[in-house]
């Protein structure tokens, strides 16, 4: 240790301060300087500190874990008279679909009514946006076996996505609704009028041809019109928003920006298809319905 | 760093038969672990604060001004100012405010609390924490001139403020544990002493 008289020492004791605001000074217009030394300066703090607060994060969890129990737990009164209340509001609900189901169940006896068979679908992986004649489309791969048509009818988890246009051996080109050139004949399920969703190449089809007399309502739910025999009636599209132009859009259930997974179902509809549409052989396949593509969708 | 220093155990009786511990190693050990056990014991709240699940912005100013203030005032030989200017450089490392600006308000505000520390240290502890506030308007309103300097952008006042308020309002939380630790030292050095 160094031996300094005390006048000495008590100067440096004074000085401390002074220098120190200027070496705080001179950290400041360092730090001003070279932005770059300040970031890596923090990044090595950061690289020391990382396994501390990586060993702290688990009773931290922990804690907020309990925080949010105690929560949970003062809330469970309020929760419970919800669920109680609408506990009975759905019992209210079963009983109605219950006496409708009989209903329907007896009608059906009446009619001697050929029930509808479950569509037949496969899952295909989307492997690429874009691509090929369209702005708006999607890319499949398929195994080298399949069963894909042109013309098939792709739905997500959500609602419907497009058509597929092109097939190859190993993949198919999915057309999405939101594309230029997608026509799909909807119906409006308040009013149940006809109308046609063109796509715009932007996220929102808009919503045309409707009949004089109707408005589409805000909020509306759009879903397929079995009319042309392109689609089967009833799978979910999406629901009608008036745009600040004027203009009723069509906000779609799927979401066409984050496709992974598309459900191709074969609904064996022969109404307009593109040309060379025949160059695949067919499998004959007994008729279906949307209403049980829908439910095998809600199924899932 | 010293994990755990010896001053932070509660304070042991000293044995009555022995009169003059030899001044070793652990003697001067304790000594050191005493003498530092204030930064230290801020330097960790401060990694604490900015541990990232807690997820409080602006915790480990808040956390580092009190202790700041208040070893300034009531125990300045255990918070000097190199120590100080590291815990400062420890706070603008911790957060994203320029370089330096932490270190010269914390500097700034050492500097005034160790200049007037006698008429503090005299007061009740709601008189300090009125105190205090003032030092903490001042701090933010520093921090905020300087963060308008160097950027030469107008910061917003809403942070700064709420940052004011968290300052100020973890003061009696953190005053606490500490007066208890600033008690405990001076008996021990004081045991120490006699």
């Amino acid at each position: 240790m160094l031996r300094l008289s005390i006048p000495l020492r008590q100067a440096l004791a004074r000085l401390t301060l002074p220098v120190l605001v200027a070496m705080a000074f001179g950290t400041i217009l360092l730090g001003k300087a070279d932005a770059l030394l300040a970031e890596r300066a923090r990044m090595a703090l950061a690289d020391i500190l990382a396994p501390l607060w990586a060993a702290m994060a688990e009773p931290l969890r922990t804690a907020r874990d309990a925080v949010e129990e105690a929560r949970g737990l003062l809330a469970l009164r309020a929760e419970n008279a919800r669920l109680r209340e609408e506990n009975e509001r759905l019992r209210r609900w079963l009983a109605a679909a219950l006496a409708l189901e009989a209903e329907n169940a007896l009608l059906r006896r009446q009619l001697a009514f050929i029930p509808d068979p479950a569509p037949h679908f496969v899952t295909a992986r989307v492997v690429a946006d874009g691509g090929g004649t369209y702005a708006r489309a999607v890319l499949l791969a398929v195994h080298p076996g399949h069963t894909v048509r042109k013309g098939q009818v792709a739905l997500d988890e959500r609602g419907f996505v497009g058509r597929v246009t092109e097939v190859g051996t190993r993949s198919a080109r999915v057309l999405l609704a939101t594309d230029v050139s997608s026509r799909i004949p909807v119906t409006l399920e308040g009013s149940r009028a006809r109308a046609l969703m063109i796509g715009t190449n932007g996220p929102r089809p808009r919503l045309a041809y409707w009949p004089e007399g109707v408005r589409p309502a805000e909020g509306e739910r759009l879903v397929t019109s079995a009319e042309s025999n392109l689609f089967p009636g009833g799978l979910p599209g999406g629901v009608v928003r008036w745009s600040e132009a004027g203009t009723p859009e069509v906000e779609l259930f799927a979401r066409l920006d984050r496709l992974d997974l598309v459900r191709l179902f074969d609904f064996d509809t022969s109404g307009i298809l593109p040309p060379e549409a025949v160059a695949r052989p067919e499998q004959t396949r007994g008729r279906s319905s949307a209403r049980t593509a829908a439910a095998t969708m809600a199924r899932q | 760093m010293i994990g755990g220093p010896p001053g932070a155990a509660p304070p042991r009786p000293s044995p009555q038969g022995r009169k003059e511990p030899p001044p070793g190693l652990l003697h001067r050990l304790d000594a050191l672990g005493r003498a530092s056990l204030p930064g230290v014991a801020t330097a960790g709240l401060m990694v604490l604060a900015a541990a990232p699940p807690a997820g409080l912005p602006g915790a480990v100013a808040a956390v580092c001004l009190p202790a700041v203030f208040f070893w300034s005032a009531f125990h300045p030989a255990a918070m000097p100012a190199p120590v100080v200017f590291a815990l400062g450089l420890l706070q603008d490392l911790l957060g994203l405010a320029p370089l330096g600006t932490g270190v010269l308000t914390l500097l700034l505000v050492h500097g005034a609390v160790t200049r007037w520390r006698r008429p503090i240290a005299r007061q009740t502890f709601l008189v300090v924490w009125v105190l205090y506030c003032a030092a903490a308007g001042a701090a933010a309103a520093l921090g905020w001139a300087l963060q308008f300097l160097l950027t030469l952008r107008l910061p917003a006042l809403t942070p700064a403020w709420h940052q004011f308020l968290l300052t100020i309002g973890l003061y009696p939380l953190l005053a606490w544990p500490m007066g208890w630790l600033h008690r405990t030292v001076v008996r021990v050095e004081e045991e120490a002493g006699a």
